[in-house]
């Protein structure tokens, strides 16, 4: 008997697992405002819930504006939009379903997002098979647009109508190798990864730069999300004595790592990407982090000139959560897509699909000035704004130390 | 060898909580077979419980850790037991008698609603929170191995914890009404016995050993969420199974194995730190190919 219910629990812990994937899938309209009798559906897919909402909610903020805006201003003529945000819970087959929601539905002109770049990776062919353009403010992974094979000079664009308003990891790992070797004169690092696409990727583009410069890597381990105890890998890594070590993954690890890292006399920077550099890093790690450094893409939206509009509107709507690192590039994004669809739907009557590709084309040819600076794309659909950002950890805050391009590589 | 020494430290910290998560998985499966998938959700509200209970606390005896320690493990201990035992009333009693998928079936579904409910209603619960220290004290070396006091804490917590519900269980006339009712129900009943009240008993105990646990582990590791409960009951379900489940000792054991097993394979086993989950349950497989029961799994008495 007994040993028929530890089978049945087999199946029945698989449940589980599936059901954990399913959770609650909020859908508001936003833009009440009547602009002709026509709507079209601008998308989002992000986490907006777990451990990765904040980020989540600055990018469903900042999407938002961008889409009530747009109608107060009737900037596409005869159309509404309507916004329809979906939560993907940083999971990627979740991302997949809301994707296919999104792509059944017969008046989607784009969809903005994903967060994550794993999430990216199932989102992209759905999306591409009906034709939606996604804009992703926050995918750093380079095979997402660049094809599996870049890292050996053989760049493919996968999808055609995928684009990013963020800047890849192949400049971005190699930028955090820079600073901290050069700059912050680290010499030795470990690098541990999360074994998701932007974690390993970007250990991978950091640890070719960082070598090439003359930096050793000591050790590489992986880690597991939703993992709270590192302890194994600290002690694995502590006797090998970096100077540095190098995260690639999201701040929920990346955080306690850091904590329990300096916790066990380990007192090296933890560096990482643009995954934790969130605020929610130090509220977790406290006084650990101080000293920890992270890169992020585009310039520090509270410096930037062209982003003071962006925030005062921001501010106005009143929105409960900061727009924290991806609002501004999530609200370029949109703006993007707005333009796009204003360009390729004027004088039409429905979505379909020689509309679809116009509003491809558009996107593809966009050169605008937006909250990060001038946004245009690639032949790869990447964006032509290369620039990042260091950030440390001083006085329990991210305080930006180098803004700058990534030259060579 | 002060490596090797160092993750075996490792491993028992760890192990420790997955342990005392177990202890409530073989309790309530040896007195009811019923595999309670919720029990990870008890840990995790443990956990906020005891987190709620510190923010509570006037500023000044938030520091003070000889006051804050202790109430904040009685307010986890207390949440734990309260919401298994409404559980137990309100999910699982209705369901006595019922074929055995039902109750299982709503284990998972009660665990579901208890994670999404704290999500929802608990203020910052959609991303981590962050969980104070409360212990003061950094860290002795013994043998080129550091262990924090705080690691000796909870691994003795989780020891003691252990020899008391074993001596309750063997000594006390209502340990010895549970063995009974682990037995046989039927005649346990005959001989007097309220079977509720073991039942209710039963779900308790496995609430205050959870509700330590996920105190504990705050403490740890520095910050929660609401997933915890999720890979934190599901190595502990594991640890149970590995153990012999139904087997008090053997629950402890499975839970140390478990945690022993992932610090060692991230240390020695090649790519370690990326498969530890997986080699603990290549591990747990073995051990059922060639030994059904669990480690320890027949010193309860098989039946029908």
């Amino acid at each position: 008997m007994r040993s028929r219910i530890v089978r049945l629990a087999v199946p029945a812990v698989v449940g589980a697992v599936a059901l954990a994937g399913c959770g609650s899938n909020k859908s508001s309209n936003s833009g009440s405002s009547g602009n002709g009798g026509k709507t079209v559906t601008i998308g989002l897919i992000a986490p907006l819930s777990g451990s990765l909402s904040a980020l989540g909610a600055g990018m469903n903020n900042s999407v938002d504006l961008a889409v009530k805006q747009a109608n107060a201003n009737k900037t596409i003529k005869g159309w509404t939009i309507r916004y329809e945000p979906q939560d993907d819970q940083a999971t990627p087959n979740v991302g997949a379903q809301v994707a296919s929601k999104l792509a059944s539905e017969s008046n989607v002109g784009a969809v903005i997002g994903t967060l994550n770049s794993s999430v990216s990776q199932q989102v992209q062919p759905v999306l591409a098979q009906a034709k939606i353009v996604q804009i992703s403010p926050a995918n750093t992974n380079p095979p997402l647009s660049q094809g599996p094979n870049f890292a050996k000079g053989d760049k493919k664009r996968p999808f055609d109508s995928y684009f990013r308003t963020a800047t890849t990891d192949s400049v971005q790992g190699p930028y955090g190798a820079q600073y901290l070797y050069t700059t912050a004169g680290k010499k030795t690092a470990a690098t541990v990864d999360d074994q998701l696409a932007y974690g390993v990727g970007l250990v991978q583009q950091f640890g070719q730069e960082y070598t090439k410069l003359g930096g050793k890597i000591l050790d590489h381990e992986s880690v597991t999300g939703g993992q709270k105890d590192f302890s194994a890998v600290i002690s694995k890594i502590k006797p090998k004595h970096p100077q540095a070590v190098y995260y690639g993954g999201q701040y929920p690890e990346a955080s306690l790592l850091a904590k329990q890292m300096k916790a066990a006399g380990l007192n090296i920077p933890l560096m990482g990407g643009d995954g934790i550099q969130d605020p929610t890093y130090i509220k977790v790690a406290g006084a650990a982090a101080t000293g920890d450094l992270a890169t992020s893409v585009g310039a520090p939206t509270a410096q930037l000139a062209t982003a003071k509009t962006f925030i005062a509107d921001y501010k106005a709507a009143g929105y409960k959560e900061p727009y924290s690192t991806y609002g501004a590039l999530s609200y370029d994004a949109t703006n993007v897509a707005i333009a796009a669809l204003a360009k390729a739907l004027n004088g039409k009557d429905k979505i379909d699909d020689s509309v679809k590709q116009a509003i491809i084309t558009a996107v593809q040819n966009t050169k605008v000035d937006g909250v990060t600076g001038s946004v245009s794309f690639d032949q790869f659909g990447d964006t032509t704004n290369k620039l990042l950002t260091v950030y440390k950890v001083e006085g329990g805050a991210w305080v930006p130390v180098k803004t700058g391009s990534f030259n060579g590589g | 060898m002060s490596q090797l020494l160092q993750q075996l430290v490792n491993g028992l910290v760890l192990g420790a909580t997955y342990g005392l998560i177990a202890l409530g998985y073989t309790m309530v499966y040896g007195i009811i077979q019923l595999i309670n998938f919720a029990h990870g959700e008890i840990y995790m509200l443990g956990a906020f419980g005891g987190l709620t209970m510190w923010k509570a606390l006037p500023t000044g005896l938030q520091t003070k850790n000889y006051i804050a320690l202790p109430l904040v493990l009685l307010a986890g201990i207390v949440t734990s037991t309260v919401v298994a035992v409404l559980m137990e009333r309100w999910a699982y009693r209705p369901l006595r008698g019922a074929p055995r998928l039902a109750p299982l079936i709503t284990a998972i579904g009660v665990s579901v609603f208890l994670q999404e409910a704290v999500r929802v209603f608990y203020p910052g619960a959609k991303g981590p929170l962050a969980f104070p220290a409360l212990f003061t004290g950094k860290s002795i070396t013994i043998g080129g191995v550091e262990v924090k006091y705080l690691s000796i804490f909870v691994v003795a917590l989780a020891v003691a914890l252990m020899i008391a519900l074993q001596a309750f269980v063997r000594t006390s006339s209502t340990g010895r009404a549970m063995r009974a009712t682990a037995q046989d129900p039927d005649t346990a009943a005959l001989m007097g016995i309220d079977i509720n009240r073991i039942i209710v008993i039963t779900f308790a105990l496995g609430g205050v050993l959870a509700g330590v646990a996920g105190v504990l582990t705050g403490m740890q590791y520095g910050a929660i969420d609401v997933h915890i409960g999720y890979i934190a009951g599901l190595k502990a379900f594991t640890a149970a199974v590995l153990g012999g489940i139904g087997n008090i000792t053997g629950a402890m054991l499975g839970g140390f194995l478990i945690g022993i097993i992932e610090a060692l394979g991230t240390q020695y086993l090649p790519q370690g730190s990326a498969y530890k989950d997986a080699y603990a349950f290549v591990v747990l497989i073995l051990v059922l190919v060639f030994r059904p029961t669990g480690l320890l799994g027949e010193s309860v008495a098989a039946r029908a």
